[in-house]
């Protein structure tokens, strides 16, 4: 199968989609008025309220929700091969994730900008509101948690992209100072910095650095079954534990000074040079792809599955969110784009068009992965690296990585530059959404500590220590880190549950309005009953391998869910109720 | 007809408004939290130098009135966005 065929069928679907389906919702169903004064002009303050121009919100959206994610969840599932996560991303961004994005673009600027949050409360009521809060409190926990093992992976096993990395924290502190202490413009510090940042990966193939092992663990019992009894084998794995546990100590201590830094100082700058490494990225792996076409060796659909991974039916489903839908967006949209969008009928372009942005990075991960990886590889190493659901677990982003040294190869980019290019970004994008979401973590904590009026997590050093030591814990918890790839598909669920909550509150507005609601209906009963039927099948495992951990938060999830469909059950209902009497009354007059 | 602009002006046309894109997308994230930020800043500036209003003595009053007609719009935000609907007795006369 050649990797041209793969991404231009995608890309083009996409664009008929974008071309088609979405004209059709907004002109049927969201009915995008040019006429309607939106959020932005209404309460326009020069703070939240600002009419901003469609391209640079676009801008802003798309490097909002694009992220690590979407290249992370496509990593793991080509384990079932790569047709079944072609089909889910291309055909849930198209028909579940971009109408979720406009949808909640959409609605909050028909509610005065309010956010998703706020609008559950209103449309739902109030028990739906804590559910909302539960969600978001599950999803940043596990976020923060799966991403430091993904970064601490990344740098154990990319020794030369360590010091890119935390040489760019260095340059984007420089360049925020530079931009609001010195006035020194923003085109000039950023593109210098993105000079620096590159010429550092470029280099950083000579300067690698392994984080040695401070804490000596013994090798475990598990570690020694798998070694064969070789105890030189053994020790080496409880080596990596500690380098492993080593760093997710860093990474934490790091992000405990980070989320609470000013946002000028680091986030703002740091964010900014990702976002031209978004489109670095995409730009170097598409050239690759169209120059040299490589073959996806990979299987479309892997009938040699190894014997611990589940079926691809339904786990497919949470193990890609971001990329193909995911309920973070809806968060983004209705929390700052809708208070910026200038014309309602700009919202098709920013939210729509956002989601197939992040789609299409999807689909670069899944060329990668099967195509560059499989080459870098051969079809036998990319069976033996996806031999195990563990293994393809802690070892997709990996994948990934190598895959893309192996596509820019092909325009003349050394390989293992490459490498070290792609796993800067895996990280860049990793770290900053840590940042923020501990940030976003410990406003939670500290709200909640003024609901049940406790004053120590009010404090903001307080609720940032909670925040990073509850996320760490979590992270460490599973066989000392090893293991912390395991949260991803309990992540996946939540941000579709997220995801699910919104498309109900989208649902019930439109039935409210008297207009068809099968455009969200649909996606989200399939949301709901294929993460409550994954879920139930990965509590089974998690019951059957002793895993108390997972155990306690996969049942957490689930009474989560459960709690989802009792609540869209009975919103539904009393929506119809609604209908029905009002449709009594005219009759009667 | 109306004659077509020269190329050259066209071209720094469409140069001016792509780096009004690239900053737009820089500042829309934080325009908020830095404009807070700002205001913060600002207001402690006020305070500072117009303490003697709210009754606190202020060794640079007399210089402070030089800066009346500079600071007399920002004056009125700031006695606005600190709730109080007209200036304080003893200060300026802004409305």
């Amino acid at each position: 199968m050649s990797s041209i065929v793969l991404l231009v069928v995608g890309v083009t679907a996409f664009i008929t989609g974008f071309q088609i389906y979405s004209k059709f919702v907004a002109n049927k169903i969201y009915k995008l008025d040019p006429d309607f004064v939106t959020p932005a002009h209404e309460f326009e303050d020069g703070v939240d309220y600002v009419p901003t121009n469609k391209h640079v919100l676009f801008g802003h959206h798309f490097t909002s929700v694009a992220g690590a994610a979407p290249i992370v969840g496509p990593a793991i599932a080509v384990i079932w091969g790569w047709l079944p996560a072609f089909l889910w991303v291309v055909l849930g961004s198209i028909f579940a994730g971009a109408v979720h994005d406009f949808g909640t673009l959409w609605i909050s600027t028909r509610h005065k900008g309010r956010s998703i949050g706020t609008l559950t409360q209103s449309i739902i009521g109030d028990r739906a509101r804590v559910l909302f809060l539960l969600l978001i409190f599950f999803l940043l926990l596990m976020v923060n948690a799966v991403f430091a093992v993904i970064i601490a992976n990344l740098f154990m096993a990319n020794p030369g992209a360590v010091m890119p990395v935390w040489g760019s924290i260095l340059v984007a502190l420089v360049v925020g100072f530079l931009i609001y202490r010195t006035g020194a413009g923003i085109l000039l510090p950023s593109l210098g910095a993105l000079a620096v940042l590159y010429v550092m990966i470029w280099f950083g193939q000579d300067l690698p650095f392994s984080l040695p092992d401070m804490i000596g663990f013994s090798p475990t019992d598990a570690q020694l079954a798998t070694a064969g009894g070789d105890a030189a084998i053994a020790a080496e794995a409880a080596t990596a534990d500690g380098q492993r546990v080593g760093w997710i100590v860093i990474l934490f201590a790091y992000t405990f000074v980070a989320s609470v830094l000013p946002v000028w100082l680091l986030l703002q700058p740091r964010d900014y040079v990702n976002g031209h490494q978004l489109f670095v990225a995409l730009g170097i792996i598409g050239a690759g792809v169209l120059f040299t076409n490589p073959t996806i060796i990979a299987p479309a659909v892997n009938t040699n599955l190894p014997a611990d991974a589940p079926g691809w039916f339904p786990l497919l489903f949470i193990t890609i969110a971001c990329g193909a839908i995911s309920g973070f967006h809806g968060l983004v949209g209705s929390g700052t784009s809708s208070k910026q969008l200038n014309n309602e009928v700009d919202a098709r372009q920013v939210g729509y068009g956002g989601a197939l942005g992040e789609g299409t990075l999807a689909l670069t991960s899944i060329i990668a992965c099967t195509a560059g990886f499989a080459i870098y590889a051969g079809a036998d190493g990319w069976h033996e690296h996806y031999g195990s659901w563990a293994a393809a677990s802690a070892g997709g982003t990996a994948a990934f990585v190598n895959g893309v040294g192996v596509i820019a190869s092909g325009i003349g980019i050394p390989a293992n530059v490459a490498t070290i290019f792609a796993a800067v970004v895996v990280i860049s994008f990793a770290a900053t959404t840590l940042d923020t979401a501990i940030r976003l973590q410990r406003y939670i904590i500290a709200e909640l500590g003024v609901e049940y009026n406790i004053k120590i997590i009010q404090n903001r050093w307080a609720a940032t220590s909670v925040a990073v030591v509850s996320c760490g814990l979590l992270a460490l918890g599973l066989d000392r880190g090893a293991g912390g790839m395991r949260i991803w598909p309990l992540f996946g669920t939540t941000n579709q549950l997220l995801a699910g909550l919104s498309l109900l509150i989208i649902s019930l507005y439109l039935m409210r309005q008297r207009r068809p609601a099968w455009i969200t209906l649909i996606p989200m009963a399939f949301l709901l009953v294929m993460t409550t039927w994954a879920m139930f099948l990965n509590l089974e495992r998690f019951l059957g391998s002793d895993q108390i951990m997972l155990l306690v938060f996969g049942a957490a999830i689930f009474v989560l869910e459960v709690w989802l469909l009792f609540e869209a059950g009975a919103a539904l209902k009393r929506v119809r109720a609604e209908a029905a009497t009002v449709a009594g009354e005219t009759v009667s007059d | 007809m109306e004659a077509k602009p020269p190329l050259r002006d066209r071209i720094m046309r469409r140069l001016r408004a792509a780096k009004e894109i690239y900053e737009g997308v820089y500042i829309a994230p934080y325009r908020s939290t830095i404009h807070r930020e700002y205001l913060r800043q600002h207001d402690a500036f006020m305070l500072l130098g117009f303490s003697d209003l709210l009754g606190v003595p202020n060794p640079i009053q007399f210089y402070m009135l030089e800066s009346y007609p500079a600071l007399i719009d920002e004056f009125h935000e700031w006695h606005v966005r600190m709730g109080m609907e007209h200036p304080p007795e003893g200060g300026f006369r802004c409305c």
